[in-house]
């Protein structure tokens, strides 16, 4: 390092005081942000952990005073090298935003102007904060910039526009942009959530070294535990508005004091997949964390899951498979440029009462499986075959039929319940459309399958719109099972949700696995919840399953280079645990 | 750029046919004698009819009187006037002072239109843009004809500042009532969209993003959120010269413009088919070039088109 | 690199301050809501559906009732003697050049107006809807040729087509006949609407469970997209109403519309024109009662965005 030590390494860079922030609603003001202290010294680097709502993006809009909306800093102080910011005035802000404070924003897609070039706006950034004047030298310190962020042809692709890169590409620019006037502080606001998780990890590892090299101290805002602590030395847990923990990443990880913490740590998946694999190893089974207090039996910890679905599963995997898949293609015809095979000759088998899991980035081909199966999307070449039955050979009554016997569930918790139609009404469609028993009966088993899904009967005559996310996949689970399947496909059910609500389906996935004798397709970009549910996953890239195996397997002794690079992605794998 | 170019143009071709077709449709395909209808309670000139006659070729299959419509077209005989004079020649007088006035209103309208939803959209429901949305309510309300009328009594009998009607030639100053008058219907839908575009893209992440590398505000305004803010307001222009063409017809009656929608006003006034159906042929193939160009123009503003493949 | 002495101390918050909640706990205390349920809620607080609401009332019952607003007879109201007279009992907006009633035009007009704009809204929602449903929920070539033939209608702008079919039809000049004219050419813009929102609703989860369920596709359309996709398709239409009447008076203006026989707004605005300069108020009275109605429809359509639309609600 360059930087000598003085006096000014002693302050702190960044301290914010008991920052209050509001959002004026109808119902009044609401608090957001309640009392949030963070201490951040030169050249370290800070995680701020949380679920959404946790006021951890608005406590990091606040800083730069980027708040949207009706929001605004109610009370406390942000100090920046000592100087107060919630004292400036907003022309006052532009000064400190770009040199002072640098901002990586969350999703790549959204945060450049589609309509001028990546040239044009990483310029505008240099001109803005004077770092270099003249058309020539802005110019050259662009390119710089971009090279640094790692675009390689930088020089050529100034001219570009947004829609013309990559999301991966994008980030790096927006990167690039965040430290164009080598700012003192830069804060990261899920800068990697949208990108795959073998792009999220290069450009994690890039915006490291460039920060370290350029001396840049680091806020990292994340919904990713495991993430937090691999990349910041520094751990800040928000719950509710407020600071519910803070401390060394390490310290925090292996010791977690807080009940709320110790639900983070038991339930985020790539941890307990860390956990499973210890367990796995050393054949101890009391790695679990210590539960401070009562409010441990709400904890739902994914190791305990990972357990019970092992049982299950010793028994179940010498029966005749339920789905078999051969040589499934699929080409989609694209208009102006040819064919694109989306899914390349795979084939599979998924024995009854067992959960494949089907891992694989964006256009991978695995929800085109997925849909295939459903019979949602037509087959090129290849064969399904559902309980025996050739599902191509399959039509009017018959696929009617088969159709009760195999269910999906989707990602979107939002998009995949019918707005305007009550829980009740949509639970019961498939009883009512499969005509199953009387109106009475019907009702019986809408209210029974509610229970199933823990959830309770006074919801039949509510709207989607009331629930939460985790509630709406627990009503699109409830619908899935109505018809009694055997079969659930489950077509990234658990990705959108936070961490905890995740930890409690995938649990309630588990027991109903048990339950029932279900077979599940689980599908899915997040090889660290896999660990948690299936007992035999299938890596597909590019079309094409690159690798099939038991899960232990996969994770003990991956064969593949690809399968080696996802599981070095998971975040969190370079963390020593408590043992 | 050049294959959206030629997409473009080429989607064009069946609605040219389609349109071409209907109109003939409506006219020719009709109970009874099309000519004699076309006259309606007029007695018509027995040269004119005659000349329409051999024009139309009635005796030809329907399609076929189409086609040699069709073909006409292409050689630039637009048909003839009620009285027999070719609509070619009435245009080419006619036209250009068509075009003074419509581009007038179109100046009018986007840059009080633009400016009005910026403020407003940049000043939500505060009292400008309260103000704003009545204003544009009630003129959105107001029939064309209603407000010609009010500019010609308060502006023209009562206060002075303007002549009622166009005075010979069609100088400027004489354009610039009845161009207002034009303008202020579209004035108020540009502006409703202009706000709500404004609104709209300021709530945009890329527009935070762009304050986060220290621009100031008096950059962000107009480079990110006007700038963007105006893509869809040029698409509304292509639609809204339907619009334009039905009050320029109007106001270029009142006002005694004498252009081609005033050629067309009087025609519909005394019952005049054949002008009539002549006129709006040409106004539509106008309006199908016009939404061409704007297309075009639109593929400058967002390199997302002029990029795609 | 950082020396150890900045690290921070271990902070621990007593769990009294934030006590946990239940991981994901249902709310059932609030009224049940839905996107019907809540645009309700929110029109019923604004003032401008309140005035928007009753001016539609009252024109809806001048239309049904004209009897009831004045005594003046409704084909027998012009007396030449009467002809530019002031106001006078019975008669409170005076007379026209001819000595007709100008109240009592105006009340026995409102019938014309209102039927006109009723008609053509029903024919410019059920074509819009048909074409925007097939196009949009079927694609492919249905989509194709529909959204094709939409594009040609709507090369023509609609009151141009109507000035030409009317003209061609002069002898058969009727509230029906002129309905038509108008919104055979309108629709258009509707089914562009339509399809759009199809086009969105289309791909949701729930279409492709209940496609997995085995639920027909037409039952899907109707049951699940439709219902999705019907909002803005509302919202346009209420606007399309007070287009209509405005296409209606337009084209009674240029004399393509009703014949003078018939009592409207715009036969009556077309004959006061010529006294613009001697009683203007022959002509501004009329437009008034033109334009407050197309007002009040255009109001609902405005307040009816802002509950339907989530994005024109975030906008207020």
């Amino acid at each position: 390092m360059t930087i000598g030590r003085t006096a000014d390494d002693e302050r702190p860079i960044l301290e914010v005081k008991d920052l209050q922030v509001g959002f004026t609603t109808q119902n009044g003001v609401v608090k957001a942000v309640d009392g949030v202290n963070i201490t951040l010294y030169r050249g370290q680097s800070l995680a701020i952990v949380g679920e959404s709502g946790s006021g951890k993006s608005t406590t990091a809009h606040a800083i730069i005073k980027l708040l949207p909306g009706s929001g605004k800093i109610t009370g406390g102080q942000i100090l920046l090298d000592g100087v107060d910011l919630t004292a400036k005035s907003e022309r006052e802000m532009e000064e400190v935003r770009g040199t002072g404070i640098g901002f990586v924003p969350q999703d790549p897609m959204s945060n450049l102007n589609p309509v001028w070039s990546i040239g044009f706006q990483v310029e505008e950034a240099i001109k803005a904060n004077g770092i270099a004047s003249g058309r020539k030298a802005v110019k050259a310190r662009a390119i710089e910039v971009l090279k640094e962020a790692g675009l390689g042809d930088a020089d050529r692709r100034m001219k570009q526009f947004p829609h013309q890169f990559s999301g991966g590409m994008r980030q790096r620019v927006l990167i690039g942009m965040g430290l164009a006037a080598n700012p003192k502080l830069l804060i990261a606001d899920e800068p990697t959530s949208a990108l795959d998780v073998t792009v999220q990890r290069v450009i994690l590892d890039h915006l490291e070294s460039l920060t370290r090299d350029l001396g840049t101290t680091l806020l990292f805002i994340t919904h990713d535990l495991g993430l937090a602590a691999e990349r910041a030395e520094q751990l800040v847990v928000m719950y509710k508005g407020r600071v519910v923990e803070s401390g060394s990443s390490v310290e925090i990880l292996q010791n977690p004091q807080h009940p709320y913490t110790q639900r983070l740590v038991a339930a985020a998946p790539s941890l307990a997949s860390r956990r499973i694999q210890a367990s796995v190893h050393n054949e101890q089974q009391e790695i679990e964390v210590d539960h401070a207090d009562d409010s441990a039996a709400e904890v739902i910890d994914l190791l305990s899951t990972a357990e019970a679905r092992a049982e299950a599963v010793e028994a179940a995997s010498h029966k005749e498979p339920a789905i078999v898949v051969e040589d499934l293609t699929k080409v989609f015809k694209i208009r102006g440029s040819g064919n694109f095979t989306a899914v390349d000759s795979i084939s599979f088998q998924i024995a009854r009462g067992t959960t494949t899991a089907l891992v694989g980035e964006s256009g991978s081909g695995k929800s085109t499986v997925a849909k295939m199966l459903l019979k949602l999307e037509d087959v090129t070449s290849g064969k399904i075959l559902v309980g025996g039955k050739d599902l191509a050979s399959t039509t009017g009554k018959e696929l009617f039929n088969l159709r009760s016997r195999m269910q999906p569930v989707f990602q979107d918790p939002y998009g995949s319940l019918n707005p305007l139609r009550n829980i009740g009404n949509t639970i019961g469609e498939p009883l009512q459309v499969h005509g199953v028993g009387t109106r009475a009966t019907r009702r019986a088993r809408v209210l029974e399958l509610l229970d199933q899904v823990s959830l309770p009967s006074t919801l039949v005559t509510r709207y989607p719109n009331e629930l939460s996310g985790g509630q709406r996949q627990r009503i699109a689970i409830a619908r899935a099972l109505a018809l009694k399947p055997e079969i659930v496909i489950l077509d990234e059910a658990v990705s959108a949700l936070d961490v905890l609500v995740q930890a409690q389906i995938l649990r309630l996935l588990a027991d109903l696995q048990a339950e029932l004798d279900l077979t599940y397709l689980f599908i899915t970009h997040d090889l660290a919840v896999v660990r948690v549910i299936a007992d035999n996953v299938c890596v597909m890239q590019k079309g094409k399953i690159v690798e099939a195996a038991p899960t232990d397997e996969v994770f003990d002794n991956p064969k593949e280079q690809y399968t080696r690079d996802l599981l070095d992605a998971i975040p969190g794998a370079s963390i020593e645990l408590a043992s | 750029m050049a294959g959206y170019i030629v997409r473009r143009i080429l989607q064009a071709v069946p609605v040219f046919l389609g349109t071409t077709f209907l109109i003939y449709f409506m006219v020719f395909a009709m109970p009874g004698d099309p000519i004699i209808a076309l006259f309606g309670d007029k007695t018509p000139n027995p040269a004119v009819v005659a000349q329409l006659r051999e024009r139309y070729h009635l005796d030809q299959p329907f399609i076929v009187q189409y086609f040699i419509f069709l073909g006409g077209i292409f050689r630039g005989d637009l048909g003839v006037s009620f009285s027999g004079q070719p609509v070619a020649e009435i245009l080419a007088k006619t036209f250009p002072v068509t075009l003074r006035l419509a581009a007038l209103a179109i100046f009018f309208e986007m840059v009080a239109g633009i400016t009005v939803g910026l403020i407003s959209g940049l000043r939500k429901g505060k009292l400008f843009d309260s103000s704003a949305l009545l204003v544009s309510l009630v003129l959105i309300s107001l029939p064309i004809f209603v407000i010609a009328f009010v500019f010609q009594l308060v502006f023209g009998v009562q206060l002075g500042w303007f002549r009622t009607t166009v005075g010979f030639g069609a100088p400027i100053q004489d354009l610039i009532m009845p161009a207002l008058v034009l303008a202020t219907i579209s004035f108020a839908q540009i502006s409703r969209l202009t706000r709500s575009s404004v609104i709209d893209t300021s709530g945009q992440d890329f527009v935070r993003t762009a304050a986060s590398k220290g621009l100031s505000r008096r950059r962000i305004v107009p480079v990110h959120i006007l700038r963007n803010s105006l893509i869809p307001v040029v698409t509304y222009l292509a639609v809204d010269f339907g619009t334009l063409m039905v009050g320029a017809t109007i106001t270029e009656g009142i006002f005694n413009v004498p252009g081609v929608g005033r050629t067309l006003y009087q025609a519909i006034i005394r019952g005049e088919g054949p002008t009539v159906v002549s006129f709006v042929t040409v106004m539509v193939l106008i309006y199908l070039v016009v939404n061409i160009l704007v297309d075009l123009f639109y593929a400058v503003l967002d390199p997302r088109i002029r990029y795609a493949k | 690199m950082p020396s150890k002495t900045t690290n921070l101390p271990h902070f621990v918050a007593p769990v009294e301050e934030t006590p946990l909640v239940a991981i994901d706990s249902v709310k059932v205390d609030e009224k049940p809501s839905n996107l019907w349920i809540d645009a309700w809620r929110d029109m019923r607080k604004r003032p401008m559906f309140w005035i928007s609401a009753v001016l539609i009332v009252l024109v809806v019952l001048v239309a049904i009732f004209p009897s009831l607003f004045t005594a003046a007879a409704p084909n027998n109201n012009c007396y030449l003697q009467n002809s530019n007279g002031g106001p006078t009992a019975g008669h409170p907006l005076g007379f026209t050049k001819q000595g007709c009633d100008v109240f009592a035009r105006i009340v026995y007009g409102t019938s014309t107006s209102l039927s006109v704009g009723i008609l053509v809204t029903i024919l410019v929602a059920v074509l819009g809807i048909v074409f925007g449903a097939f196009a949009g929920f079927y694609g492919g070539w249905i989509d194709s040729v529909l959204s094709r033939l939409g594009d040609i209608f709507f090369s023509i702008p609609y009151i141009l087509a109507a000035v030409v079919i009317m003209s061609v039809l002069s002898q058969y000049r009727n509230v029906i006949v002129l309905a038509l004219a108008i919104g055979i050419f309108a629709w258009p813009s509707t089914a562009r609407v339509l399809r759009a929102e199809i086009l969105r609703v289309k791909n949701s989860d729930f279409v492709m469970a209940s496609t997995a369920l085995g639920v027909s596709r037409f039952r899907i359309l109707v049951r699940h997209v439709l219902p999705n996709s019907i909002a803005p398709v509302i919202v346009v239409t209420t606007i399309s109403l007070a287009a209509a009447i405005v296409a209606e008076a337009s084209l009674s203006f240029l004399g393509v519309g009703l014949p003078s026989s018939v009592m409207s707004w715009g036969n009556d605005i077309s004959q006061a024109q010529t006294d613009l300069r001697t009683n203007p108020m022959t002509l501004i009275y009329p437009s008034i009662a033109l334009s407050i109605t197309v007002l009040s429809f255009i109001m609902m359509g405005e307040v009816i965005r802002d509950a339907l639309d989530p994005k024109a609600r975030a906008q207020r």
